[in-house]
């Protein structure tokens, strides 16, 4: 299994990474799924949201990426997986985390995107800042994804 | 022995700074909050001690007991959430 795991402000291209994955993969993949976080413009409770502000710890954070990549390679039969998770400010409707796993058959595909992305909410070394009109305040994560994470 | 200690997120607001060096009498994880305490308000010293702040030694998650060497970097982890 081939990894990427990249961490950085600027924006990413879905489609350019979607066909970096294919020439990597060649004719070995028969499938491809891909997750595509994006910043809301409301808060859980319907409030209005400005912005995000996210910051994480250059050489830990990756690290840690990598271990859950590898634990999804030992779990499912997969060929390729990338992931790019921003930091810094964003605005309602950015870009901010793309899961990319190529696998040969689509449920290991699926199966290791969703496995990566309700592990990224809960342990990967990543602080949220909700930019709101009453004031800023560090999130944390819910409930509802350390059950996703417990789940697995 | 000497330290760095870095503190992220909430935890470097709370505490008005990023990064400092510690001199640590126990060469422990525990004689860093003890050697910072000093330094802190009750308010800032309650932010490092929360439930659910972690400590990650040279960015490997350690307890408060872990033994430390000079030179070593310490951070204090507010609880995570990314995606």
């Amino acid at each position: 299994m081939r990894r990427q795991v990249r961490v950085q402000t600027g924006d990413f291209d879905i489609a350019a990474e979607w066909a970096a994955c294919r020439a990597r993969c060649g004719g070995g993949a028969g499938a491809v799924v891909a997750f595509g976080g994006l910043v809301r413009d409301h808060a859980g409770e319907g409030s209005p949201v400005c912005g995000l502000h996210l910051e994480h710890y250059p050489g830990m954070t990756e690290a840690g990426i990598k271990r859950m990549v590898d634990q999804a390679g030992e779990r499912w039969r997969l060929l390729d997986v990338t992931v790019v998770h921003r930091v810094g400010a964003l605005a309602p409707e950015d870009q901010i985390v793309l899961v990319l796993v190529a696998a040969s058959h689509r449920p290991d595909a699926f199966a290791a995107c969703e496995f990566l992305m309700d592990h990224l909410k809960t342990d990967a070394v990543f602080w949220k800042k909700e930019r709101r009109a009453s004031g800023d305040a560090w999130l944390q994560a819910t409930s509802s994804d350390r059950d996703r994470r417990a789940a697995w | 022995m000497r330290v760095t200690v870095r503190f992220f997120a909430s935890l470097r607001e709370a505490l008005g700074r990023e990064r400092l060096d510690v001199d640590v009498a126990d060469g422990t994880v525990a004689g860093v909050c003890a050697a910072l305490a000093g330094a802190l308000n009750q308010c800032q010293r309650e932010a490092l001690e929360a439930p659910g702040v972690r400590v990650a030694v040279n960015q490997v998650l350690a307890h408060r007991s872990a033994p430390l060497a000079a030179g070593d970097e310490v951070a204090f982890l507010p609880p995570v959430t990314g995606g």
